[in-house]
């Protein structure tokens, strides 16, 4: 019981640790030391004699600072859907990416990037957003349309979820195929990448990850009573349809608003809210909050490693996250049912 | 004495197939009743609508007078503990995390525990003997202290009426009168209403105050469990033949089957 006081702080500050050990890591290597004097140099008011290169700091401050802050803002985002996805289909293997709710983003996205003409640069950056939002509503109900008759089992939701995404992964396909240069770019939803960083993304993201989150833990209790089930949950008082439905759209925006600016990362909400449960047990009041911040965590190694593991190379991202995933999926596959 | 539940001509239909007809009753407050009637009468359904779970299709139902749709959900929740068959959860909880679910109702959604909240948990746990067991995972126990877990649960949720969907069974015949024992203390000491379905005829005799039966969706038999149990209601509803004797303790009536060739 008391270990759980600390848990939030400690992870708080393994993610400022990693941030700047992250910070240091890549092409050119960077002391940390000079990292974190860079960065204080950054804050107003604050002056240091600097005693590092223009390039350092072009490449600590330009090029990595908000790659790394995307892999922070996204890894929080997928941890936290993945908690609610969990909690509020009582399902142990519940992700946004197994249950295709990804798949579905990303479609809505191509879609968007296909059919949108506007010459209108704030409607098109609406759009995006909104149609990959769309795309993760219709293919979760999809999901739920098949697997209503065995709802119970856990088994028959995550095979709808594998139905829908291998489905949705052809109409990807296939969208990329037929339109030329113009989706070129649609491939890497297919596999996730963060390279495109850069500050209007993260501005752009951090609403979506705010006002979720509040959303999703203003309901821990809810998801804690959900636990005894439906019918239990629904006789201490809660109003169990509605309170699913707005954790069910809360976390499939949240998985939507990082599809359309970082593609598919697939895992992240399934590996990180298992093993954060095993330190901080189920109570979703703790669990929520360590779980986003271990998402983040969790998402920078991944991005560090698909960046630097083989020199002058980048690895998707998202080939990384399925590497350590998919064997997690299996154990938990196997060890569950 | 008042009646908690008033039952008018309630009418419940689960998929055309009609499961309760017109059923008026009255259950009384303060008391132990218990709900008998071969499987498939219509108990369980009865439970879910008196709980606001189902909605009758025709007839309504007044919780202290007033209709039970005009409450609600966490009104309903502060009034009404309901303790299905085998609960389990799907999380692995402490014996202490479940207990303390027992306040949803009286909670502000992001409010901690109060002290007072901490002293009702304290107090449900120290009445089922659990304290020594609160940071147990309450799927690590048996069966029987699952139940008392739920008990305790409910009892967290300071309720004044308290449902049971035969809480009784699965449990051995030790634990049976453990959980019944532990049902009378409540009783006793909250003056709670107790309502419960109950497959075991001879732990309703010794348990209950007052009985209905049920059968096929109608009430045949319903009063003072003196009156109800006898052996020729018993033997027609059941469809199966008893001998009726006196507990040798309690003089309560008790039922033993018996085969006819």
């Amino acid at each position: 019981m008391k270990k759980n006081n600390y848990t939030l702080p400690l992870m708080g500050l393994i993610l400022i640790g990693s941030m700047l050990i992250t910070l240091s890591i890549g092409s050119v290597q960077v002391p940390i030391g000079l990292t974190f004097k860079i960065l204080l140099d950054q804050i107003p008011w604050v002056v240091i004699n600097p005693d590092w290169t223009v390039t350092q700091e072009a490449i600590i401050v330009g090029l990595r600072l908000p790659r790394v802050f995307l892999a922070v803002i996204v890894g929080g985002m997928l941890a936290t859907a993945g908690v609610a996805f969990q909690g509020v289909l009582r399902n142990p293997l519940a992700d946004p990416y197994i249950l295709g709710i990804s798949s579905g983003a990303a479609v809505g996205a191509a879609a968007a990037i296909l059919f949108v003409n506007t010459a209108n640069l704030f409607l098109a950056k609406l759009a995006l957003p909104l149609f990959a939002f769309l795309g993760a509503i219709l293919s979760l109900m999809m999901v739920f349309a098949l697997a209503w008759r065995r709802n119970r089992e856990a088994v028959s939701l995550i095979l709808a979820g594998v139905v829908i995404q291998s489905f949705l992964g052809a109409v990807l396909s296939f969208a990329v195929t037929i339109s030329g240069t113009k989706l070129r770019t649609i491939v890497f939803w297919m596999m996730g990448s963060l390279t495109g960083a850069n500050w209007s993304s993260i501005f752009f993201l951090i609403p979506y990850l705010i006002i979720c989150f509040i959303l999703i833990y203003a309901f821990y209790r809810n998801l804690n009573i959900l636990s005894l089930g439906e019918q239990a949950a629904h006789h201490l008082g809660m109003n169990v349809e509605r309170i699913k439905i707005l954790v069910l759209l809360a976390a499939s925006l949240l998985t939507a608003a990082a599809v359309s600016v970082v593609g598919i990362i697939g895992f992240v909400g399934l590996i990180v809210p298992h093993i954060i449960r095993l330190i901080t047990g189920p109570d979703h009041r703790i669990l929520i909050p360590v779980a986003c911040l271990a998402g983040s965590v969790f998402l920078l190694w991944s991005d560090t490693l698909a960046r630097t593991i083989i020199p002058a190379m980048e690895i998707p991202i998202g080939v990384i996250t399925a590497l350590a995933g998919a064997p997690f999926f299996g154990y938990l596959l196997k060890k569950r049912i | 004495m008042s009646n908690v539940f008033e039952l008018q001509n309630i009418s419940f239909k689960y998929n055309e197939t009609s499961i309760l007809h017109e059923i008026s009753l009255q259950i009384p407050r303060t008391l132990i009743t218990g709900i008998l009637g071969p499987n498939g009468s219509g108990k369980t359904t009865l439970l879910k609508v008196l709980s606001g779970i189902y909605n009758p299709s025709k007839g309504y139902v007044l919780l202290n007078n007033k209709p039970l749709g005009q409450y609600s959900r966490p009104e309903i929740a502060r009034q009404i503990a309901f303790l299905e068959q085998n609960i389990s959860t799907s999380l692995p909880f402490t014996v202490r995390e479940v207990v303390e679910m027992g306040r949803f109702p009286w909670l502000k959604p992001l409010a901690p525990l109060s002290l007072k909240d901490r002293e009702i948990i304290d107090y449900a746990l120290n009445c089922f003997d659990l304290i020594n067991k609160q940071d147990q995972i309450v799927e690590t126990l048996s069966g029987g202290e699952r139940q008392l877990v739920s008990l305790a649960r409910a009892m967290a949720q300071e309720p004044k009426i308290l449902i049971l969907d035969e809480p009784t069974t699965y449990l051995d015949i030790g634990h049976q009168s453990m959980v019944m024992e532990y049902l009378r203390k409540w009783h006793n000491h909250f003056e709670t209403t107790i309502i419960m379905v109950i497959h075991d005829l001879n732990l309703s005799s010794q348990y209950c105050d007052h009985l209905v039966v049920l059968e096929q969706g109608n009430i045949v038999a319903v009063g003072n469990k003196n009156e109800v149990l006898c052996e020729e209601l018993i033997a027609k509803t059941y469809k199966a033949s008893f001998s009726m004797i006196k507990h040798p303790v309690s003089g309560v009536p008790q039922f033993l089957p018996f085969f006819v060739d």
